[in-house]
Order: structure tokens, then C-alpha cells, then sequence
């Protein structure tokens, strides 16, 4: 009895539409709120740390061992640095690491996941197959074994090593919406036009699979600045560079908590936690964006009237 | 003269949004008889779920029933809550879902679900429990066997058969069903809602039978209300409005449908779509798509005036303005 | 049945794509780590031990590759792992039996107490929506999970272990005493695993509670729950019965695929606390460039992993007559 509707769901002209909602729902969700501005710190501290705090974070001038005092305001490490000039400077390593894995997990678990999903049969057999054989092998102890042999690696390392071991999850969730996605009828549509495989994926299939997409990089960044800091924390990045993984490092070798200095150990995990913390927030926020019925509920008092006769 | 069992008056249902809540059900009255069967058809969206559901005091947020009273035998379910609803429940009125395989919990036996509704009402009897599952499975025409399958394993039309043997289970006064036949095909449709008709003769329970497929419903009700945004817009016995729809919304659904028999008439459907709950018209609601709309429409917002043998939410049949 | 055997078949593939991978990535590194290392065992190995350590990492064997990896795999499934160079003349097997007990005692124990204390809170709080609940501990635990292990498990010591003074820095138990199976014994070995557990606890709940809160709202949403309510069942009843046996289903699924989470986790804590456990011998490994051992216990925790999958599976089929196959 109603109109027929058709079955193409909507798409965002050029992505400015999302944008701006997507602007719209941060700013009335609280937790997006929260999130995004751990993050802008994070960003700021990344990108201009030298205005943040000026100076070589790893000159040994100043007195080891100290607490906070005015001029450092959050003490010296065991060697003489400033922990809050190496806090402020670490921001950017952390950063990188986290964006550019989350980034490259996220694009091959949709390559593998949505080539999957689309083409079926034998390929989707054993990329599937694949899939799972990565999922299941857990993680950090791959990810031990991959960085004890390359020895010595730096960030490129550890930043390969996480893309190997966390695309699987990603590519598990996109195959199984490609497969839900490929048999409703605009893509029989799309087909019946003439269009190739190529674009169908491009034009019709990644568009409904955005928010997926956003999530499966949030989670990925997670899993990448928990897993990275970790690697640091046992020395198997590279204890030269900054970053707070290494801070960690070289803060449990000092035996910083024993020695007095706790704050050298406390500091950098606030930052992982906060950054990490800011990605975890921001996914289960978008989570509640696009799935309304997890929101928290307000309740309001439900006027009862006597009862009326009907007109 | 049956006497009346439910009284519905004055209810008004909203949804509460991030914006503007949207009323749903819209200050909708009306009175059911003992054994009587009322059919309530609408498009989708018009708010005849949301109103049984209201009725059956199983709305969840972020629907809420904001006002109105609904008297069910003498007491009016909306203030009723905790162990003296629960007591109501299932005894005196069940429901009909829509959907079998949704309504039922995929993760227990058919039995243990019917087991579930007795106990809650105090039967703890073992044999006895078995015995009345067994007699509601032949009301329906199911193999008892089928008692110990697990929603999946029965085929659609059982399932919705399962559903229905469930709703008999404590021998109620009044069943509410929501769109049961949906999910079926034409073949199963019919039969189920025979089998339906043949139970209400047979035990005597009333019905309200909510879908969007008028003729289906318009075979076995006894009286039928039509809804629109929220509101009924006409409300009768089900034979003359089949047979002359007086609202002008009415008319199109009912043209809309072809007959089997007669001329061979073009089809003509209502033009535009239902309104949006939260930026509703002013004045009439239907105006939009109306074929006899008056300027007047756009000012008041009719009742229900008396238009035959039914009641039409039409400002056509308003005698007051002559 | 058949879907036992698939799974059964699949965990074979993953076991295989793990020796293969324990044999081929020291032969495909560059600088041949494998060499350096052989060469600090030179003379103090025979046997059977110098043969595993061999086929292992392909040094000084006149074999051809495929020789040697047919023999690799063949010593893996009978445990011949060589010998551990941090545990010199320890075999590989032994020291993993020996740290398996402890990783066992508290990974395990934690984890599983976490999980279900978790489910449950987290069952609790998506049936009663509005107020604290709702609103306030959500971001609070997502913060929480944010929290890198090791680090929480840095501050608990640094608060209960070295301001208070309560609990014992580290290890399994205080050094220079014998393992007995004494009262005396096993409490002092409680009080090591306290600050260890509790930081496994703490950090790992947040994410059981999150997504059986979120499953809970999502299955209370289902047409069966809503029935149950109509036929006035119980509340308590549909909040078990209904909604949470149904709701914890996903759950069960994640929690075979967070067990890689639980791993890394409990290896960073392990080694925080210097417990001797799997995680601890594993980083102890690769600090050492022991790779003998590394390698068995990489195929060790993928095992355990598969393992822990295999009873998840078994629990859901117990759970769900939809996966039983059809009658």
C-alpha cells in the first residue's frame, strides 16, 4: 500500500556530508567528546612538541633522580633528562606507530576480508582459511618471535610486525558484511548495468561499509599502541628513540619505582592509556552513533490521566 | 449485547528521539466485546503495533506510553505493575507475535517455553503441565512429538501454529496478535487464519488482530479499525465498510485492492506518504494525500464523526458546520 | 559431528602453519641468526638434543630442506626440542612443563574468574538500563581496558609492594625456599600471585563487562524477550534465562578470539612480576637469543590457544542447539 521504496541504500556525496555529521554525533556524545580531545592533546604534543617544551629531550643536564620541582615539572629521570620534556616529545613516536598500523592492518584486512567475501568459492575458501590460521596463532608471541629475529629493528619494524599480526580480526568482521551485503538486490542491479567487478566493490560495496571500516582502524590502533608499547617495554623496539614504550624501558632497567623516581614509570603508561584510551572511546562511541539502542536511557515519568471517554 | 471487556481510552504513545519525541499512537479510544474479533489495519508506520504492544503493556524504551488508560476486565492495566501484572499476564490476555522464529528463544525446546508461562502462574505440576501442552498442540493440529524441537527445526507455518498453541495455553479471555500471517505464504495465511477463527468459536476469546492486509482480515473480523499517523481515521463493523468506506483514506486502501470478479477498473493508489510522526500536518493529517480536501482541513483537526454504520475522522461528516 | 572434525582438522592446520613458521623464519632472516646461536652451544651438545637443534634451524646439516623438515615436524610432535641455552643443560621440554604450572595456576585461574565475573556484571548492568550504570561506567572501564597490563601491574607494585608494603615484590615465591606441598608453602605462594591475579583481573574485566552489557541491551531488544515478559515470566528468569543465555553466546565466540589479548597480557604481567611462568621464560628467551626455547614455547601458547578454542566450541554446542547440526 505504500510507495515502493527502493532498496539502494543512500551514499554521501563526496564524504562532506559524513563530515559534517559525523561533526554533529562527536559533539553530542560525550564520550566522543572525551575521546577526541585526548586525542587532540596527543596530536598537538606530536606535532609541535617543541614548543611545548623546548629543548633536547634526551640532554642529561639536569640533576638525576629528582622529583617534580618548578623547573621540571615532573622530575628527572636516573640519567639527568627532563620526563616531562621526553613525555611531550615521546607523544610523536606513539603516535605514528599507532595511526600509520591501524592504517595499513585496516588496509589489508579490508583487502583480504572484502576480496573474500566478494568472490567467494575457492578463493574465499582459503583466504578464509588464511584468515583464521592468524587469528587463532595468538598475537605477542608471534609478534616476539618476528622481532627477536629482526633484531635491532626500529619502528618499521615494529610497525610491520603489527600490521602481520593484527589484520586478521579486521578481515573476518568486513568478509562477513561483504557476504551479508552481496546478495541484495543493487548489487544484482549493478551487475544487471554492466558495471565490472572493480567498480562494483569501489562504487557500491565500500561505501556501506564505511563505518565498519572507521571502527576496524580505531580497534586496530588500540591493539597497535598496547602491542607496540609492550614490545618496547621489553626492549625489542629500539631503546634509542622516543617514545613512550622506550620510556618504560628504560625506567623499569633504572628501576625507577624502587628508586624513588615512580613518576618516570607512571607518566608514560598515563600517555599509552590516554591515547589508546581516546581510540577505545571514540570506537564505542561510533559504536553508539550508528547503533542508537546503546545509548544510555533517560528515563522521564510518564503522565497518567484519569481515564476519558472515547470522542 | 456482549459485555465489553477492554476499554481503551485516550492513549498516547511516544518515541522518544534525540530530537522532538514522536507520538506514535495519538489519543486513540475504542472498546472491545467479550469473544468479539477486531481487525486494525494501517500502513506500515501508522502505529498499530506500537498501540498493541501499549495495550499489552510490553513497550520498551525508547517507546513510552505517555497517557490514556486501558481497561482490561475492570482494571486499568496502565497502573498496574510488578506480581499484580505478571498475574494478568498470559492468564488473561496473551499475545501473537509476528514473527515465530524471533519470538521464540532459539536456545530452548518448545516444551520448556510452554513449561515457562505455566509455572509463572503457579502450576507446578509436572504431569500436569505436559498434559495441558499436549492439549493445546492438538488444538492446533501439531504432532506432540514436536514437543521436544527447538524453534528451528519446525518449518514456518508451524512455527506460528507453535506460537498460537502457546497463547492458548492458560485459556485467556483476549489474545492480541500482531501481523501473525506475515510471514507466511497466501496458502498458509488462509489456513492459519481459519484455524484462528475456528478456535475463537470454539473457546471464545476475543481478538485483536493488527496487519496491513485488509482483505485478509476483512474475511473474519467482526468489526474493523482503520489507522493513520497515529490516529484511527474509521471505525466499524466490518461489513459495510468494506462494502462503503466513507473516510476518503479508507476509499483508497480499498481501491487499491482489485477484485476478482467485475470490470476490469484501472488501479489507483493514495499518492505521497505517510507524514513524518515528529513534523506532523496541521489540521487533518491525511490532507495531503487527500482527493476531497477543503481548506478547512488545514484548520481543524476532526473527531470522529458518526458516517453510516461507521465513524469517520473526515471533516465531510462534521453536521456541526452545516 | 562433522563440525567437531572440521574444527578438529582446522586447529592441525594452525598447529602445522605454526612449526612452519618456527621453521622457516630463522632461515628466511637476514644474518642467519640461527648460526650465531649454534655456534655458543659448539661442544657441548650430542645426540639427539644436537640433531633437533639441527633440523631446527638447518645449521651443519647435510640434509636437504625437505629432509629436515620432515624431521623438524616429526620432533615436535614427540617434544624433542634440543636443549635451552638460558637453562643449560635443561631440555627445552622441561623448563616448559616446569614454568606450565604457574602459568596455568594464575593465567588460567585469572582469566576465567575474569570472564565470568565480567559476564555477569556485564549482564546485570545491560538489564538494568538508566542511572550509574548506563552512563558513567561504561567510559570508565573503556578507559580502563585502555590501560597497558604491564603497567597497572607496575603501579600495583609500586603502591601494594613498595609504599605499603603488603605484598611481595615479585616472583612465585620468595627466593631460597624449597617447594613443598605445605600449608606454609602454598600461602606464600598465594601472596605472590595476589598483585599478579588482581592486575589480570582488573584490566581484563573491563572488556567482558562492555560487550555482555552491549550483547544484553542488543538481546533485549529480541521479539523472545518480550514474549517472555508477556507470559509473566519472572524477571530474574528472563534476565537468565532469555536474555542472558542468549546474550552470552557472542560472547563466547569473542572470547576464543581475545585469547591471543589474554596471551600477550599475561606474558607482559609474567615477566612485570618476574613470575615464572610461560610468558617470563618466553621474554627470557628472546632477552637471551635462546631461540630453541622460544620457538617451543611459540608452539606451546598457540596449543593452549587452540585448546582453550576447542572447550569455548564445546561450551557453545552445549549452549546452543543451533550449532548441534541438523536432526
Amino acid at each position: 500500500m505504500s510507495a515502493v521504496t527502493s532498496d539502494r541504500p543512500r551514499r554521501s556525496p563526496a564524504g562532506l556530508r559524513a563530515l559534517r555529521s559525523l561533526g554533529r554525533a562527536i559533539l553530542g556524545n560525550r564520550k566522543a567528546m572525551v575521546g577526541a580531545i585526548l586525542l587532540a592533546i596527543c596530536v598537538v604534543m606530536a606535532a609541535i612538541p617543541g614548543l611545548i617544551a623546548p629543548g633536547d629531550p634526551n640532554a642529561e643536564v639536569f640533576m638525576p633522580g629528582q622529583g617534580p620541582s618548578a623547573q621540571n615539572w615532573l622530575g628527572t629521570t636516573s640519567y639527568g633528562q627532563d620526563i616531562f620534556a621526553q613525555f611531550v616529545w615521546g607523544a610523536r613516536q606513539s603516535l605514528i606507530i599507532a595511526v600509520v598500523a591501524g592504517l595499513f592492518s585496516t588496509l589489508l584486512s579490508a583487502l583480504i576480508g572484502v576480496t573474500a567475501g566478494y568472490l567467494g568459492g575457492m578463493a574465499d575458501g582459503l583466504l578464509s582459511m588464511l584468515t583464521d590460521v592468524f587469528l587463532v596463532i595468538p598475537a605477542f608471541p608471534l609478534v616476539i618471535v618476528l622481532a627477536a629475529y629482526s633484531k635491532g629493528g626500529g619502528n618499521l619494524m615494529i610497525i610491520a610486525v603489527l600490521v602481520l599480526t593484527g589484520w586478521s580480526y579486521g578481515a573476518r568482521q568486513l568478509r562477513a558484511q561483504v557476504l551479508s551485503l552481496r546478495h541484495r538486490e543493487f548489487l544484482t542491479a549493478a551487475k544487471l548495468r554492466g558495471e565490472r567487478n572493480w567498480r562494483i566493490i569501489t562504487h557500491e560495496i565500500l561505501p556501506n561499509m564505511v563505518s565498519l571500516l572507521v571502527a576496524n582502524f580505531l580497534g586496530a590502533s588500540v591493539y597497535a599502541i598496547l602491542t607496540a608499547a609492550g614490545l618496547q617495554f621489553v626492549g625489542l623496539g629500539n631503546v634509542n628513540t622516543n617514545s613512550w614504550g622506550t620510556m618504560l624501558y628504560w625506567a623499569q632497567n633504572n628501576e625507577a619505582l624502587q628508586s624513588g623516581i615512580p613518576l618516570w614509570a607512571v607518566v608514560p603508561g598515563l600517555g599509552i592509556a590516554g591515547l589508546g584510551g581516546a581510540f577505545a572511546l571514540l570506537n564505542y562511541a561510533f559504536d553508539e552513533i550508528s547503533n542508537p539502542v546503546l545509548k544510555p536511557v533517560r528515563r522521564r515519568k510518564a503522565r497518567l490521566t484519569a481515564q476519558g471517554k472515547a470522542p | 449485547m456482549s459485555e465489553t471487556i477492554l476499554e481503551v481510552s485516550d492513549l498516547v504513545v511516544e518515541y522518544t528521539t534525540s530530537t522532538e519525541p514522536a507520538r506514535a499512537v495519538d489519543h486513540v479510544s475504542f472498546s472491545l466485546a467479550r469473544g468479539e474479533f477486531l481487525g486494525i489495519v494501517g500502513e506500515s508506520g501508522c502505529g498499530k503495533s506500537t498501540m498493541l504492544f501499549a495495550i499489552a503493556q510490553l513497550l520498551s524504551p525508547p517507546a513510552q506510553l505517555v497517557s490514556g488508560s486501558v481497561i482490561f476486565k475492570g482494571r486499568n492495566m496502565v497502573e498496574l505493575s510488578g506480581s499484580a501484572l505478571r498475574a494478568l499476564r498470559w492468564r488473561d490476555y496473551s499475545v501473537v507475535m509476528q514473527s515465530a522464529m524471533n519470538a521464540l528463544n532459539p536456545v530452548k525446546t518448545v516444551a520448556a517455553q510452554f513449561e515457562d508461562a505455566m509455572r509463572a502462574h503457579g502450576q507446578k505440576d509436572r504431569a500436569a503441565i505436559r498434559a495441558r501442552s499436549r492439549e493445546v498442540m492438538a488444538l492446533v493440529s501439531i504432532d506432540a512429538v514436536h514437543l521436544r524441537s527447538f524453534p528451528h527445526q519446525l518449518s514456518g507455518g508451524m512455527r506460528q501454529r507453535v506460537m498460537i498453541a502457546m497463547a492458548l495455553l492458560l485459556s485467556p479471555d483476549l489474545i492480541v496478535m500482531d501481523e501473525p500471517t506475515s510471514a507466511l505464504d497466501v496458502v498458509a495465511q488462509r489456513s492459519l487464519m481459519v484455524q484462528i477463527k475456528e478456535l475463537q468459536r470454539k473457546l471464545g476469546f476475543a481478538i485483536i488482530f493488527v496487519t496491513h492486509d485488509m482483505s485478509l482480515v476483512g474475511h473474519f473480523s467482526d468489526r474493523l479499525a482503520v489507522m493513520y499517523a497515529g490516529k484511527i481515521v474509521e471505525m466499524g463493523p466490518t461489513r459495510p465498510l468494506f462494502a462503503a468506506p466513507q473516510h476518503p483514506y479508507t476509499r483508497g486502501l480499498l481501491d487499491s485492492f482489485p477484485s476478482i470478479h467485475g470490470p476490469k477498473v484501472a488501479l489507483s493508489g493514495i499518492p505521497g506518504a505517510p507524514p513524518d510522526l515528529t513534523a506532523m500536518p496541521s489540521g487533518c493529517r491525511f490532507r495531503p494525500r487527500c482527493s476531497a480536501v477543503m481548506p478547512r482541513c488545514a484548520e481543524i483537526e476532526p473527531d470522529l464523526y458518526p458516517s453510516g454504520e461507521t465513524r469517520s475522522r473526515c471533516l465531510l461528516f462534521d453536521r456541526r458546520a452545516a | 559431528m562433522r563440525y567437531i572434525l572440521r574444527r578438529l582438522g582446522f586447529f592441525l592446520v594452525t598447529l602445522w602453519a605454526a612449526m612452519t613458521v618456527n621453521f622457516f623464519l630463522p632461515r628466511l632472516m637476514p644474518g642467519n641468526p640461527a648460526m650465531a646461536m649454534m655456534a655458543r652451544f659448539h661442544g657441548r651438545l650430542n645426540g639427539d638434543s644436537l640433531h633437533a637443534m639441527e633440523v631446527a634451524f638447518g645449521v651443519n646439516s647435510g640434509e636437504s630442506l625437505i629432509a629436515q623438515y620432515f624431521s623438524y615436524l616429526g620432533n615436535s610432535f614427540t617434544g624433542q626440542f634440543g636443549r635451552s641455552l638460558t637453562f643449560f643443560p635443561q631440555t627445552v621440554s622441561h623448563v616448559v612443563f616446569s614454568a606450565l604450572p604457574w602459568t596455568l595456576g594464575l593465567v588460567g585461574v585469572t582469566t576465567i574468574i575474569a570472564f565470568i565475573l565480567g559476564t555477569l556484571i556485564g549482564m546485570v548492568g545491560g538489564w538494568r538500563r538508566g542511572g550509574l550504570f548506563d552512563s558513567i561506567l561504561p567510559p570508565l572501564f573503556i578507559i580502563l581496558s585502555a590501560f597497558p597490563y604491564f603497567w597497572i601491574g607496575l603501579l600495583s607494585i609500586l603502591i601494594f609492594s613498595i609504599s605499603l608494603g603488603w605484598l611481595p615484590t615479585g616472583f612465585g615465591y620468595t627466593n631460597g625456599t624449597v617447594a613443598s606441598l605445605s600449608w606454609g608453602f602454598a600461602w606464600d605462594v598465594i601472596r605472590h600471585a595476589v598483585l599478579p591475579a588482581a592486575t589480570i583481573v582488573v584490566t581484563s574485566i573491563g572488556g567482558w563487562i562492555l560487550t555482555m552489557r552491549n550483547n544484553m541491551i542488543m538481546t533485549l531488544n529480541e521479539d523472545y524477550v518480550r514474549m517472555a515478559r508477556a507470559k509473566g515470566v519472572s524477571s530474574a528468569r528472563i534476565m537468565f534465562d532469555y536474555a542472558g543465555r542468549n546474550a552470552i553466546l557472542p560472547n563466547l565466540s569473542g572470547f576464543g578470539m581475545s585469547l591471543g589479548l589474554v596471551v600477550s597480557g599475561a606474558i607482559l604481567v609474567e615477566y612485570v612480576f618476574s613470575y615464572p611462568g610461560v610468558g617470563y621464560m618466553m621474554l627470557q628467551a628472546v632477552l637471551n637469543e635462546d631461540f630453541p626455547l622460544m620457538q617451543a614455547l611459540f608452539l606451546f601458547l598457540t596449543l593452549a590457544v587452540l585448546l582453550a578454542i576447542l572447550v569455548v566450541d564445546g561450551v557453545t554446542v552445549l549452549l546452543d542447539p543451533r550449532t548441534r547440526g541438523r536432526t
